[in-house]
Protein backbone atom coordinates (compact mmCIF):
# COMPACT_ATOMS: atom_id res chain seq x y z
CA UNK A 1 0.00 0.00 0.00
CA UNK A 2 1.67 3.61 -1.34
CA UNK A 3 1.04 6.89 0.35
CA UNK A 4 -1.25 7.52 -1.83
CA UNK A 5 -3.85 4.66 -0.73
CA UNK A 6 -3.05 5.17 3.15
CA UNK A 7 -4.40 9.01 2.08
CA UNK A 8 -7.42 7.75 0.78
CA UNK A 9 -8.18 5.21 3.74
CA UNK A 10 -7.71 8.07 6.05
CA UNK A 11 -9.70 10.42 4.07
CA UNK A 12 -12.76 7.88 3.82
CA UNK A 13 -12.85 7.08 7.47
CA UNK A 14 -12.37 10.81 8.69
CA UNK A 15 -15.08 11.70 6.84
CA UNK A 16 -16.90 9.18 8.18
CA UNK A 17 -16.10 10.06 11.23
CA UNK A 18 -16.89 13.61 11.25
CA UNK A 19 -20.11 12.63 9.74
CA UNK A 20 -20.91 10.52 13.06
CA UNK A 21 -19.64 13.38 15.38
CA UNK A 22 -22.46 16.09 13.64
CA UNK A 23 -25.12 13.55 13.40
CA UNK A 24 -24.61 12.28 16.64
CA UNK A 25 -24.58 16.00 18.23
CA UNK A 26 -27.56 16.60 16.74
CA UNK A 27 -29.38 13.12 18.25
CA UNK A 28 -28.20 14.62 21.62
CA UNK A 29 -29.86 17.64 21.14
CA UNK A 30 -32.76 16.27 19.97
CA UNK A 31 -32.31 13.41 22.50
CA UNK A 32 -32.01 15.50 25.89
CA UNK A 33 -34.90 17.79 24.80
CA UNK A 34 -36.83 14.54 24.27
CA UNK A 35 -36.18 12.96 27.49
CA UNK A 36 -36.97 16.60 29.56
CA UNK A 37 -33.04 16.87 30.35
CA UNK A 38 -32.81 20.15 28.78
CA UNK A 39 -35.01 22.73 26.92
CA UNK A 40 -32.70 24.09 24.31
CA UNK A 41 -35.37 26.82 22.50
CA UNK A 42 -36.15 28.47 25.82
CA UNK A 43 -32.62 30.12 26.09
CA UNK A 44 -34.11 32.33 23.32
CA UNK A 45 -35.15 34.11 25.84
CA UNK A 46 -32.35 35.34 27.27
CA UNK A 47 -31.83 38.27 24.62
CA UNK A 48 -35.61 38.86 25.09
CA UNK A 49 -35.72 39.36 28.71
CA UNK A 50 -32.50 41.11 29.28
CA UNK A 51 -34.67 43.98 30.98
CA UNK A 52 -32.36 45.86 33.78
CA UNK A 53 -35.41 44.34 35.92
CA UNK A 54 -35.60 40.93 34.49
CA UNK A 55 -34.69 37.94 36.75
CA UNK A 56 -32.18 35.63 35.53
CA UNK A 57 -33.24 32.24 33.26
CA UNK A 58 -31.14 30.39 35.04
CA UNK A 59 -29.72 31.89 38.41
CA UNK A 60 -25.96 30.86 39.39
CA UNK A 61 -27.67 30.12 42.72
CA UNK A 62 -29.08 27.39 41.34
CA UNK A 63 -26.01 25.85 40.66
CA UNK A 64 -24.45 26.02 43.83
CA UNK A 65 -27.74 24.20 45.07
CA UNK A 66 -27.20 21.73 43.30
CA UNK A 67 -23.95 21.37 44.72
CA UNK A 68 -24.88 21.30 48.30
CA UNK B 1 -36.57 35.35 43.08
CA UNK B 2 -36.84 39.28 42.09
CA UNK B 3 -33.57 40.09 41.28
CA UNK B 4 -32.92 44.10 42.07
CA UNK B 5 -32.78 46.35 39.11
CA UNK B 6 -29.34 46.07 37.60
CA UNK B 7 -27.70 49.85 36.17
CA UNK B 8 -26.20 48.84 33.38
CA UNK B 9 -22.83 50.74 32.85
CA UNK B 10 -23.18 51.67 28.58
CA UNK B 11 -19.82 53.84 28.74
CA UNK B 12 -17.50 52.05 26.97
CA UNK B 13 -20.39 50.77 24.86
CA UNK B 14 -20.55 54.36 23.35
CA UNK B 15 -17.08 55.21 23.50
CA UNK B 16 -16.60 52.46 21.26
CA UNK B 17 -19.65 53.12 19.62
CA UNK B 18 -18.53 57.20 18.31
CA UNK B 19 -15.38 55.25 17.07
CA UNK B 20 -17.35 53.01 14.98
CA UNK B 21 -18.80 55.82 13.50
CA UNK B 22 -15.53 57.90 12.74
CA UNK B 23 -13.81 55.05 11.21
CA UNK B 24 -16.10 53.87 9.08
CA UNK B 25 -16.26 57.51 7.93
CA UNK B 26 -12.70 57.55 7.21
CA UNK B 27 -12.20 54.14 6.21
CA UNK B 28 -15.21 54.20 3.64
CA UNK B 29 -14.04 58.16 2.88
CA UNK B 30 -10.66 56.94 1.30
CA UNK B 31 -12.19 53.78 0.54
CA UNK B 32 -14.44 55.73 -2.33
CA UNK B 33 -11.58 58.05 -2.88
CA UNK B 34 -9.41 54.84 -4.41
CA UNK B 35 -12.47 53.79 -6.57
CA UNK B 36 -12.60 56.74 -8.08
CA UNK B 37 -8.63 56.74 -8.74
CA UNK B 38 -9.00 53.31 -10.57
CA UNK B 39 -11.56 54.73 -12.71
CA UNK B 40 -9.89 58.43 -13.23
CA UNK B 41 -6.09 57.86 -12.60
CA UNK B 42 -5.08 61.29 -12.09
CA UNK B 43 -6.96 61.40 -9.04
CA UNK B 44 -3.25 59.37 -7.67
CA UNK B 45 -0.98 62.48 -7.87
CA UNK B 46 -3.87 64.83 -6.45
CA UNK B 47 -1.63 64.72 -3.00
CA UNK B 48 1.70 64.18 -4.36
CA UNK B 49 2.77 59.98 -3.61
CA UNK B 50 0.23 60.84 -0.12
CA UNK B 51 -2.34 59.63 -2.59
CA UNK B 52 -1.12 56.78 -4.77
CA UNK B 53 -3.11 54.17 -4.72
CA UNK B 54 -0.96 51.53 -3.20
CA UNK B 55 -0.48 53.98 -0.23
CA UNK B 56 -3.99 54.21 0.47
CA UNK B 57 -5.27 50.87 0.25
CA UNK B 58 -4.03 49.33 2.81
CA UNK B 59 -5.40 52.19 5.16
CA UNK B 60 -8.86 51.93 3.25
CA UNK B 61 -8.81 47.79 4.41
CA UNK B 62 -7.41 48.64 8.04
CA UNK B 63 -9.40 51.57 9.04
CA UNK B 64 -12.66 49.66 7.92
CA UNK B 65 -11.47 45.97 8.97
CA UNK B 66 -9.96 46.81 12.27
CA UNK B 67 -11.33 50.28 12.76
CA UNK B 68 -14.88 50.53 11.84
CA UNK B 69 -15.76 46.88 12.44
CA UNK B 70 -13.90 46.03 15.58
CA UNK B 71 -14.79 49.32 16.93
CA UNK B 72 -18.69 48.31 16.17
CA UNK B 73 -17.96 44.53 17.53
CA UNK B 74 -16.66 45.86 20.69
CA UNK B 75 -19.78 48.35 20.94
CA UNK B 76 -22.06 45.65 20.92
CA UNK B 77 -19.66 43.28 22.89
CA UNK B 78 -20.24 45.97 25.85
CA UNK B 79 -23.69 46.19 25.90
CA UNK B 80 -24.44 42.52 24.96
CA UNK B 81 -22.18 40.94 27.63
CA UNK B 82 -23.53 42.71 30.62
CA UNK B 83 -27.08 42.52 29.44
CA UNK B 84 -27.36 38.41 28.76
CA UNK B 85 -25.25 37.89 31.21
CA UNK B 86 -27.22 40.10 34.05
CA UNK B 87 -24.43 41.69 35.40
CA UNK B 88 -23.11 45.64 35.42
CA UNK B 89 -19.87 46.81 34.43
CA UNK B 90 -20.97 49.18 37.58
CA UNK B 91 -20.24 46.18 39.97
CA UNK B 92 -17.22 45.47 39.38
CA UNK B 93 -14.44 48.57 39.47
CA UNK B 94 -11.64 46.41 38.07
CA UNK B 95 -13.57 45.41 34.73
CA UNK B 96 -14.45 48.57 34.48
CA UNK B 97 -11.47 50.07 34.52
CA UNK B 98 -10.15 47.14 32.26
CA UNK B 99 -12.85 48.09 29.65
CA UNK B 100 -12.16 51.97 29.83
CA UNK B 101 -8.24 50.68 29.56
CA UNK B 102 -8.88 49.05 26.34
CA UNK B 103 -10.59 51.75 24.71
CA UNK B 104 -8.14 53.91 25.16
CA UNK B 105 -5.34 51.48 24.29
CA UNK B 106 -7.01 50.72 21.42
CA UNK B 107 -7.63 54.01 19.91
CA UNK B 108 -4.08 55.19 20.35
CA UNK B 109 -2.91 51.97 18.71
CA UNK B 110 -5.96 53.01 16.13
CA UNK B 111 -3.94 56.21 15.72
CA UNK B 112 -0.27 54.88 15.07
CA UNK B 113 -1.40 52.25 13.45
CA UNK B 114 -3.27 54.81 10.87
CA UNK B 115 0.94 57.23 11.22
CA UNK B 116 2.89 54.09 10.08
CA UNK B 117 1.00 53.29 7.65
CA UNK B 118 0.76 55.77 5.91
CA UNK B 119 4.18 56.46 6.27
CA UNK B 120 4.94 53.65 4.38
CA UNK B 121 5.36 50.96 7.23
CA UNK B 122 4.36 47.77 6.76
CA UNK B 123 5.01 44.05 6.98
CA UNK B 124 3.04 43.67 3.64
CA UNK B 125 1.35 40.86 4.61
CA UNK B 126 -2.90 41.52 3.67
CA UNK B 127 -4.57 42.34 6.61
CA UNK B 128 -1.39 42.19 9.15
CA UNK B 129 0.34 44.88 7.49
CA UNK B 130 1.37 46.36 11.33
CA UNK B 131 4.98 46.44 12.31
CA UNK B 132 6.03 44.50 15.32
CA UNK B 133 5.82 46.99 18.05
CA UNK B 134 2.01 47.51 17.08
CA UNK B 135 1.45 43.95 17.09
CA UNK B 136 2.34 43.80 20.64
CA UNK B 137 0.27 46.92 21.39
CA UNK B 138 -2.44 44.48 19.37
CA UNK B 139 -1.71 41.51 21.70
CA UNK B 140 -1.81 43.83 24.74
CA UNK B 141 -5.57 45.19 23.77
CA UNK B 142 -6.51 41.43 23.16
CA UNK B 143 -5.90 40.05 26.66
CA UNK B 144 -7.49 43.07 27.96
CA UNK B 145 -10.62 42.21 25.94
CA UNK B 146 -10.28 38.83 27.21
CA UNK B 147 -9.94 39.66 30.35
CA UNK B 148 -13.02 41.75 29.73
CA UNK B 149 -15.10 38.88 28.53
CA UNK B 150 -14.18 36.11 31.20
CA UNK B 151 -13.80 38.19 34.44
CA UNK B 152 -17.96 39.20 33.17
CA UNK B 153 -18.74 35.73 32.80
CA UNK B 154 -16.77 35.31 36.26
CA UNK B 155 -19.22 37.70 38.13
CA UNK B 156 -22.33 36.86 36.13
CA UNK B 157 -26.06 36.27 37.63
CA UNK B 158 -27.11 34.07 34.71
CA UNK B 159 -25.86 30.47 34.74
CA UNK B 160 -26.14 29.75 30.83
CA UNK B 161 -24.44 31.51 28.22
CA UNK B 162 -26.47 33.00 25.29
CA UNK B 163 -25.49 31.83 21.49
CA UNK B 164 -24.10 35.52 21.06
CA UNK B 165 -21.55 34.84 24.24
CA UNK B 166 -20.05 31.55 22.51
CA UNK B 167 -19.37 33.78 18.96
CA UNK B 168 -17.96 36.84 20.92
CA UNK B 169 -15.94 34.70 22.95
CA UNK B 170 -14.87 32.10 19.71
CA UNK B 171 -14.09 35.78 18.16
CA UNK B 172 -11.70 36.15 20.67
CA UNK B 173 -9.94 32.83 20.47
CA UNK B 174 -9.93 32.74 17.17
CA UNK B 175 -8.27 36.39 16.10
CA UNK B 176 -6.02 35.87 19.28
CA UNK B 177 -4.44 32.55 17.41
CA UNK B 178 -4.44 33.92 14.08
CA UNK B 179 -3.20 37.13 15.29
CA UNK B 180 0.22 35.45 16.99
CA UNK B 181 0.78 32.79 14.82
CA UNK B 182 0.39 35.22 11.46
CA UNK B 183 2.67 38.12 13.36
CA UNK B 184 5.64 35.79 13.82
CA UNK B 185 8.74 38.29 12.50
CA UNK B 186 12.16 39.02 13.34
CA UNK B 187 12.94 42.75 13.77
CA UNK B 188 15.75 43.43 11.61
CA UNK B 189 17.13 45.93 13.67
CA UNK B 190 17.29 44.13 16.94
CA UNK B 191 18.66 40.82 15.53
CA UNK B 192 21.38 42.27 13.12
CA UNK B 193 21.57 45.78 14.15
CA UNK B 194 20.90 46.71 10.38
CA UNK B 195 17.93 48.70 8.91
CA UNK B 196 15.08 50.63 10.38
CA UNK B 197 14.03 49.92 13.71
CA UNK B 198 10.28 49.40 12.75
CA UNK B 199 11.17 46.85 9.93
CA UNK B 200 10.86 43.28 10.57
CA UNK B 201 10.95 39.91 8.08
CA UNK B 202 8.52 36.92 8.30
CA UNK B 203 9.34 34.05 10.36
CA UNK B 204 7.95 31.97 7.89
CA UNK B 205 9.87 31.48 4.09
CA UNK B 206 8.70 31.51 0.51
CA UNK B 207 5.27 29.29 0.16
CA UNK B 208 4.87 28.29 4.39
CA UNK B 209 4.77 32.27 4.55
CA UNK B 210 1.77 32.47 1.68
CA UNK B 211 -0.15 29.09 3.04
CA UNK B 212 0.07 30.86 7.17
CA UNK B 213 -0.86 34.10 5.57
CA UNK B 214 -4.05 32.95 3.94
CA UNK B 215 -5.06 30.68 6.83
CA UNK B 216 -4.83 33.72 8.95
CA UNK B 217 -6.69 36.17 5.85
CA UNK B 218 -9.15 33.94 5.56
CA UNK B 219 -10.11 33.12 9.07
CA UNK B 220 -9.66 37.44 9.56
CA UNK B 221 -13.00 37.33 7.45
CA UNK B 222 -13.94 34.52 9.88
CA UNK B 223 -13.37 36.06 12.86
CA UNK B 224 -13.94 39.77 12.34
CA UNK B 225 -16.64 39.86 9.38
CA UNK B 226 -19.08 36.40 10.24
CA UNK B 227 -18.65 35.25 14.10
CA UNK B 228 -18.67 38.45 15.73
CA UNK B 229 -21.46 39.55 13.51
CA UNK B 230 -23.61 36.70 13.95
CA UNK B 231 -22.92 37.43 17.55
CA UNK B 232 -24.77 40.52 16.52
CA UNK B 233 -27.95 38.93 14.97
CA UNK B 234 -28.60 37.01 17.34
CA UNK B 235 -28.89 39.31 19.64
CA UNK B 236 -30.27 42.80 18.13
CA UNK B 237 -32.85 40.75 15.23
CA UNK B 238 -34.66 38.74 18.08
CA UNK B 239 -34.30 42.01 20.50
CA UNK B 240 -35.79 44.01 17.98
CA UNK B 241 -38.23 42.30 16.53
CA UNK B 242 -39.44 41.00 19.88
CA UNK B 243 -39.17 37.41 18.42
CA UNK B 244 -37.60 34.31 19.91
CA UNK B 245 -34.74 32.58 18.28
CA UNK B 246 -36.29 30.09 15.45
CA UNK B 247 -34.91 27.05 16.52
CA UNK B 248 -31.96 27.57 19.40
CA UNK B 249 -30.86 24.08 18.21
CA UNK B 250 -30.04 25.15 14.73
CA UNK B 251 -27.83 27.98 16.69
CA UNK B 252 -25.94 25.94 18.32
CA UNK B 253 -25.55 23.36 15.41
CA UNK B 254 -24.35 25.99 13.05
CA UNK B 255 -21.59 27.34 15.35
CA UNK B 256 -20.13 24.01 16.01
CA UNK B 257 -20.27 23.62 12.49
CA UNK B 258 -18.93 26.77 11.46
CA UNK B 259 -16.05 26.54 14.03
CA UNK B 260 -14.75 23.27 12.43
CA UNK B 261 -15.18 23.92 9.00
CA UNK B 262 -14.30 27.60 8.48
CA UNK B 263 -10.30 27.37 9.63
CA UNK B 264 -10.16 24.71 6.65
CA UNK B 265 -10.76 27.16 4.29
CA UNK B 266 -8.10 29.31 3.40
CA UNK B 267 -6.38 27.71 0.99
CA UNK B 268 -9.32 28.60 -1.65
CA UNK B 269 -6.73 31.44 -1.73
CA UNK B 270 -3.92 29.75 -3.44
CA UNK B 271 -5.38 27.95 -6.15
CA UNK B 272 -2.90 27.42 -8.66
CA UNK B 273 -0.29 28.61 -6.52
CA UNK B 274 2.94 26.48 -5.56
CA UNK B 275 1.02 25.17 -2.02
CA UNK B 276 0.64 21.47 -2.48
CA UNK B 277 -2.58 19.98 -4.55
CA UNK B 278 -4.27 18.83 -2.21
CA UNK B 279 -4.19 21.58 0.36
CA UNK B 280 -5.72 23.71 -2.30
CA UNK B 281 -8.59 20.95 -2.96
CA UNK B 282 -9.19 20.66 0.73
CA UNK B 283 -9.48 24.65 0.81
CA UNK B 284 -12.08 23.60 -2.08
CA UNK B 285 -14.05 21.10 -0.13
CA UNK B 286 -14.38 22.63 2.83
CA UNK B 287 -15.24 26.16 1.20
CA UNK B 288 -18.41 24.45 -0.19
CA UNK B 289 -19.26 22.91 2.93
CA UNK B 290 -18.67 26.15 4.64
CA UNK B 291 -22.36 26.96 3.08
CA UNK B 292 -24.34 24.68 4.78
CA UNK B 293 -22.96 26.46 8.60
CA UNK B 294 -23.34 29.87 7.15
CA UNK B 295 -27.17 29.50 5.75
CA UNK B 296 -27.74 27.54 8.76
CA UNK B 297 -27.68 30.87 10.98
CA UNK B 298 -28.57 33.13 8.18
CA UNK B 299 -31.55 31.09 7.30
CA UNK B 300 -32.63 30.71 11.54
CA UNK B 301 -32.68 34.54 11.15
CA UNK B 302 -35.07 35.03 8.91
CA UNK B 303 -36.92 31.81 10.16
CA UNK B 304 -36.93 33.99 13.15
CA UNK B 305 -38.79 36.15 11.22
CA UNK B 306 -42.19 34.04 10.96
CA UNK B 307 -45.38 35.35 10.72
CA UNK B 308 -43.68 38.82 11.50
CA UNK B 309 -42.87 40.47 7.83
CA UNK B 310 -45.14 42.93 8.78
CA UNK B 311 -42.01 44.55 10.85
CA UNK B 312 -40.24 44.40 7.27
CA UNK B 313 -42.76 47.15 6.11
CA UNK B 314 -42.97 49.35 9.50
CA UNK B 315 -39.21 48.89 10.65
CA UNK B 316 -36.52 50.34 8.94
CA UNK B 317 -33.94 48.42 11.78
CA UNK B 318 -35.66 45.19 10.78
CA UNK B 319 -35.08 46.01 7.19
CA UNK B 320 -31.48 46.58 7.61
CA UNK B 321 -30.96 43.50 9.44
CA UNK B 322 -33.12 40.92 7.17
CA UNK B 323 -31.53 42.64 4.79
CA UNK B 324 -27.69 42.25 6.37
CA UNK B 325 -29.21 38.29 6.59
CA UNK B 326 -29.40 38.12 2.80
CA UNK B 327 -26.74 39.29 2.13
CA UNK B 328 -24.55 37.28 4.45
CA UNK B 329 -26.34 33.96 2.82
CA UNK B 330 -25.69 35.58 -1.31
CA UNK B 331 -21.77 36.41 0.17
CA UNK B 332 -21.26 33.11 1.32
CA UNK B 333 -22.90 31.09 -1.65
CA UNK B 334 -20.81 32.99 -3.75
CA UNK B 335 -17.48 32.64 -1.80
CA UNK B 336 -17.81 28.74 -2.42
CA UNK B 337 -18.50 29.21 -5.79
CA UNK B 338 -15.47 31.21 -6.81
CA UNK B 339 -13.26 28.34 -4.58
CA UNK B 340 -14.01 25.80 -7.28
CA UNK B 341 -10.85 24.76 -8.95
CA UNK B 342 -12.41 25.88 -12.48
CA UNK B 343 -14.13 28.98 -11.58
CA UNK B 344 -11.40 30.06 -10.04
CA UNK B 345 -8.94 30.17 -12.86
CA UNK B 346 -11.32 32.71 -14.45
CA UNK B 347 -12.18 34.36 -11.39
CA UNK B 348 -8.75 34.65 -9.51
CA UNK B 349 -7.17 38.16 -9.40
CA UNK B 350 -10.11 39.72 -11.16
CA UNK B 351 -12.38 42.34 -9.98
CA UNK B 352 -15.12 39.76 -9.23
CA UNK B 353 -12.97 39.58 -5.86
CA UNK B 354 -13.41 42.89 -4.57
CA UNK B 355 -16.93 42.49 -5.71
CA UNK B 356 -17.53 39.47 -3.69
CA UNK B 357 -16.02 40.56 -0.27
CA UNK B 358 -18.00 43.91 -0.34
CA UNK B 359 -21.17 42.63 -1.02
CA UNK B 360 -20.13 40.93 2.34
CA UNK B 361 -18.44 44.24 4.06
CA UNK B 362 -21.19 46.42 2.90
CA UNK B 363 -24.03 44.36 2.79
CA UNK B 364 -23.46 42.00 6.13
CA UNK B 365 -21.18 43.35 8.58
CA UNK B 366 -21.99 47.06 7.68
CA UNK B 367 -25.39 47.04 7.98
CA UNK B 368 -25.41 45.00 11.17
CA UNK B 369 -23.34 47.84 13.09
CA UNK B 370 -25.21 50.59 11.34
CA UNK B 371 -28.65 48.57 12.55
CA UNK B 372 -26.87 47.04 16.37
CA UNK B 373 -26.10 50.95 16.64
CA UNK B 374 -29.00 52.72 16.32
CA UNK B 375 -31.05 49.56 18.09
CA UNK B 376 -28.39 51.04 20.94
CA UNK B 377 -28.48 54.44 20.68
CA UNK B 378 -31.98 54.97 22.37
CA UNK B 379 -31.10 52.71 24.96
CA UNK B 380 -27.85 54.80 25.49
CA UNK B 381 -29.24 58.04 25.71
CA UNK B 382 -32.84 57.56 26.86
CA UNK B 383 -33.88 59.17 23.99
CA UNK B 384 -35.98 58.25 20.81
CA UNK B 385 -34.20 57.62 17.11
CA UNK B 386 -34.11 61.62 15.47
CA UNK B 387 -35.84 60.63 12.29
CA UNK B 388 -37.35 57.22 10.71
CA UNK B 389 -37.09 58.88 7.31
CA UNK B 390 -33.50 59.56 7.60
CA UNK B 391 -32.93 55.61 8.62
CA UNK B 392 -35.42 54.68 5.39
CA UNK B 393 -33.47 57.06 3.40
CA UNK B 394 -30.45 55.72 3.86
CA UNK B 395 -31.43 52.02 3.87
CA UNK B 396 -32.71 52.58 0.02
CA UNK B 397 -29.45 54.63 -1.10
CA UNK B 398 -27.20 52.43 0.78
CA UNK B 399 -28.63 49.04 -1.00
CA UNK B 400 -28.77 50.88 -3.80
CA UNK B 401 -25.07 51.79 -3.75
CA UNK B 402 -24.64 47.94 -3.18
CA UNK B 403 -26.47 46.38 -5.60
CA UNK B 404 -24.23 49.25 -7.77
CA UNK B 405 -21.15 47.84 -6.57
CA UNK B 406 -21.41 44.25 -6.87
CA UNK B 407 -22.82 44.10 -10.23
CA UNK B 408 -20.54 46.58 -11.92
CA UNK B 409 -18.00 44.51 -10.02
CA UNK B 410 -19.14 40.90 -11.31
CA UNK B 411 -19.72 42.43 -15.28
CA UNK B 412 -15.94 43.48 -14.94
CA UNK B 413 -14.46 40.38 -13.02
CA UNK B 414 -15.76 37.76 -15.59
CA UNK B 415 -14.99 40.69 -18.90
CA UNK B 416 -11.78 40.88 -17.42
CA UNK B 417 -11.24 36.96 -16.71
CA UNK B 418 -12.39 36.01 -20.26
CA UNK B 419 -10.08 38.71 -21.80
CA UNK B 420 -6.64 37.57 -19.47
CA UNK B 421 -7.77 34.03 -20.96
CA UNK B 422 -8.80 34.41 -24.59
CA UNK B 423 -6.23 33.35 -27.63
CA UNK B 424 -6.64 33.47 -30.97
CA UNK B 425 -6.45 30.32 -33.08
CA UNK B 426 -2.27 30.06 -33.09
CA UNK B 427 -2.45 30.36 -28.96
CA UNK B 428 -1.32 33.80 -28.70
CA UNK B 429 -3.32 35.95 -26.26
CA UNK B 430 -5.69 37.96 -28.15
CA UNK B 431 -5.48 40.67 -25.49
CA UNK B 432 -3.38 43.23 -23.79
CA UNK B 433 -3.60 44.13 -20.50
CA UNK B 434 -4.43 48.10 -21.61
CA UNK B 435 -7.44 46.63 -23.59
CA UNK B 436 -8.82 45.26 -20.74
CA UNK B 437 -8.51 48.13 -18.96
CA UNK B 438 -10.02 50.12 -21.68
CA UNK B 439 -13.30 47.89 -21.08
CA UNK B 440 -13.24 47.89 -17.58
CA UNK B 441 -13.84 52.02 -17.26
CA UNK B 442 -17.15 52.25 -17.14
CA UNK B 443 -17.83 49.24 -14.36
CA UNK B 444 -14.86 51.62 -11.97
CA UNK B 445 -16.82 54.55 -12.52
CA UNK B 446 -20.06 53.00 -11.68
CA UNK B 447 -18.49 50.74 -8.81
CA UNK B 448 -17.18 53.98 -7.49
CA UNK B 449 -19.97 56.25 -7.72
CA UNK B 450 -22.12 53.34 -5.83
CA UNK B 451 -19.52 53.85 -3.07
CA UNK B 452 -20.16 57.09 -2.63
CA UNK B 453 -24.10 56.28 -2.41
CA UNK B 454 -23.05 53.83 0.24
CA UNK B 455 -20.78 56.88 1.85
CA UNK B 456 -23.25 59.19 2.07
CA UNK B 457 -25.38 56.68 4.17
CA UNK B 458 -22.85 56.28 6.59
CA UNK B 459 -22.70 60.55 6.74
CA UNK B 460 -26.35 60.36 6.82
CA UNK B 461 -26.12 57.67 9.92
CA UNK B 462 -24.12 59.64 11.45
CA UNK B 463 -25.94 62.90 11.68
CA UNK B 464 -28.74 60.98 12.73
CA UNK B 465 -27.04 59.07 15.08
CA UNK B 466 -25.49 62.78 16.71
CA UNK B 467 -29.19 64.15 16.79
CA UNK B 468 -30.36 61.11 18.68
CA UNK B 469 -27.74 62.09 21.58
CA UNK B 470 -28.32 65.70 21.32
CA UNK B 471 -31.85 66.60 20.03
CA UNK B 472 -34.41 63.75 19.93
CA UNK B 473 -37.69 63.46 21.98
CA UNK B 474 -36.60 62.14 25.65
CA UNK B 475 -38.21 58.23 26.23
CA UNK B 476 -39.11 57.95 29.86
CA UNK B 477 -38.45 54.22 30.33
CA UNK B 478 -35.74 51.88 28.24
CA UNK B 479 -37.58 50.41 24.93
CA UNK B 480 -38.54 46.78 25.46
CA UNK B 481 -38.15 45.58 22.12
CA UNK B 482 -39.12 48.37 19.11
CA UNK B 483 -36.80 50.97 18.56
CA UNK B 484 -38.25 54.37 19.15
CA UNK B 485 -38.20 56.11 16.52
CA UNK B 486 -39.40 60.08 15.32
CA UNK B 487 -41.31 60.36 11.77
Amino acid sequence: MDIREIQGFLYFFFIVFITVILYGYIVHLYRSEKKGKRDYEKYSKLALDDEPTSSPLEPMEDNKQKEQ
Amino acid sequence: MQNPSIEYDYTVAKWFSYLAILFGIIGMGIGVYIAFELAFPELNYVFGQYSLFSRLRPLHTNVVALGFTLSGIWATWYYVGQRVLKVSLKESPFLNGVAKLHFWLYFITALLAVISLFARYTTSKEYAQLEWPFDILVVIIWVLWGVGIFGLIGIRREKSLYISMWYYIATFLGVAMLYLFNNMEVPTYLVTGMGDPFHSVSMYAGTNDALVQWWFGHNAVAFVFTVPIIAMIYYFLPKESGQPVYSYKLSLLSFWGLMFVYLWAGGHHLIYSTVPDWMQTMGSVFSIILILPSWGSALNMLLTMKGEWGQLKSNPLIKFMVLASTFYMLSTLEGPIQSIKSVNALAHFTDWIPGHVHDGTLGWVGFMIISAIMHMAPRFFKREIYSKKMLEAQFWLQTTGIVLYFSSMWIAGITQGMMWRAVDQYGNLAYSFIDTVTVLHPYYTLRAIGGLFYLTGVLMWAYNFYKTMTAAKQIEKEPQFASPMAA
